[in-house]
């Protein structure tokens, strides 16, 4: 039944399917499996799901073949966004990885409480995979432990590393900035939450000497904490469009002239060189 | 755990260059039926290391891929249906994964793989 079901309900309704999409499905917080030594949804935990429900249209669109989620926790993120994605894209894969192995088990319980399938498997951020899923994963989304803490609190074991993030709360951030680029497709896109202390514009800053950009696509402030979901994506390279531009040979203004797109960012590129 | 996945495991110790394709060794396993997508078959084909796949459809039982598989064959729909179920229907419920270097066992439970490392293998 769990399998089926997503599929079969695009399927079925074809026709009403523009009507339906008009409510897009999330999780249910009752489905949503619960254990002591996991994170419940929280405000960080909506805040991400709100930030995909905004960009909804540009995920579907991307027609992604792998997602995943780092620290899945309850599961209730990865769950949300197979929920957004499934009726226009029913063959899009997705995975998720927490070091606390009752949180990939209740993920795997959420995600079939709601008629998903994830696959999930307990490792640390995604060690065993980014080699081989290298260069594919179209949709990552990551809700880290962000926390400022003690350095020795991160990693440890049960519900504190949920949140102990270390020095400004950076440890977990940085390693996972760290692999983004390794598994990050060409026009893959990242959506990670952080904390006023953990410095996002340093974080963007980061992560755009690595040849990416940013936005803070949003942010919510409660009592406690101030919160925003950053968005990276790989910025396309100035040569790299030369490049292409020159491997689709001869007619050169015929061919910029079919995509306006990168013929806007060929101009930019050339006037920067030019000043 | 789905052959998919499997097919996208490595193990990480420290020092380990072959960490890829972990032996599969499965104790239950399950069939879940899934709508075939012959287009997502046909992108997601080049990431696939078909002799790891075969291999681990293999531990299931299953022997019904050819040895060998390049792109011209998927355009033959009874190779994405073979494809299809080793790839996305086989479920590894419970077993392990065995690095073919070290021979370091990670076990699969519940169909979820630990694939975490003692202190002294990071
Ligand atoms: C703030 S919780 C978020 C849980 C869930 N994604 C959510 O949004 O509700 C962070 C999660 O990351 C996991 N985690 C912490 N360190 C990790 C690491 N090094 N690798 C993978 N997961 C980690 C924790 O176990 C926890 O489930």
């Amino acid at each position: 039944m769990e399998l089926t079901s997503p599929s079969e309900e695009t399927k079925k309704p074809q026709k009403k399917a523009v009507i339906t999409e008009s409510v897009p499905k999330i999780a249910k917080i009752q489905l949503v499996s619960s254990h002591p030594e996991v994170y419940e949804p929280c405000d960080d935990s909506f805040l991400l799901v709100d930030a995909l429900l905004a960009d909804r249209l540009n995920l579907i669109n991307q027609n992604p073949k792998f997602c995943l989620e780092i620290g899945c926790g309850s599961g209730y993120v990865i769950t949300s966004l197979a929920l957004i994605l499934s009726q226009c894209n029913p063959s899009t894969q997705f995975f998720a990885t927490d070091i606390n192995l009752h949180a990939a088990q209740t993920t795997l319980q959420t995600s079939a409480n709601h008629g998903i399938h994830c696959e999930v498997v307990v490792t640390d951020i995604a060690s065993c995979l980014q080699k081989r899923l290298q260069k594919s994963i179209d949709v990552l989304v990551v809700n880290p432990p962000y926390v400022p803490t003690p350095e020795d609190e991160v990693g440890a074991v049960g519900i504190v590393s949920s949140w102990a993030g270390g020095f400004n709360g950076r440890t977990v951030i940085d390693k996972i900035l760290d692999v983004v680029d390794e598994l990050l497709s060409t026009n893959g896109l990242t959506y990670m939450v952080a904390l006023s202390e953990n410095d996002p514009s340093e974080i963007c800053q980061v992560m755009r000497e690595k040849g990416f950009g940013s936005k803070i696509a949003l942010q919510r402030s409660t009592e406690e904490e101030r919160l925003c979901v950053i968005k990276f994506w790989r910025e396309r390279e100035t040569n790299e469009v030369d490049r292409e531009i020159t491997d689709n040979g001869s007619s050169l203004n015929g061919w910029l002239g079919r995509v306006p797109f990168v013929n806007s960012l060929w101009k930019k590129g050339n006037e920067t060189s030019n000043s | 755990m789905r052959l998919l996945t499997h097919n996208m495991l490595s193990c990480n110790i420290k020092g380990v260059t072959n960490g890829f394709p972990l032996k599969l060794e499965a104790d239950k396993w399950v069939t879940k039926e899934v709508d075939l997508n012959a287009d997502f078959l046909r992108g997601v084909f080049p990431k696939i290391e078909w002799p790891a796949l075969v291999a681990a459809a293999r531990a299931l039982d299953y022997g019904d891929l050819p040895e060998q598989a390049d792109g011209s064959m998927l355009t033959s729909e009874d190779f994405l249906r073979r494809f299809h179920h080793a790839l996305l229907e086989l479920h590894v419920e419970e077993g392990a994964l065995v690095c073919p270097e070290t021979g370091r066992r990670f076990p699969i439970s519940k169909g979820i793989p630990n694939m975490l490392l003692h202190e002294d293998e990071v």
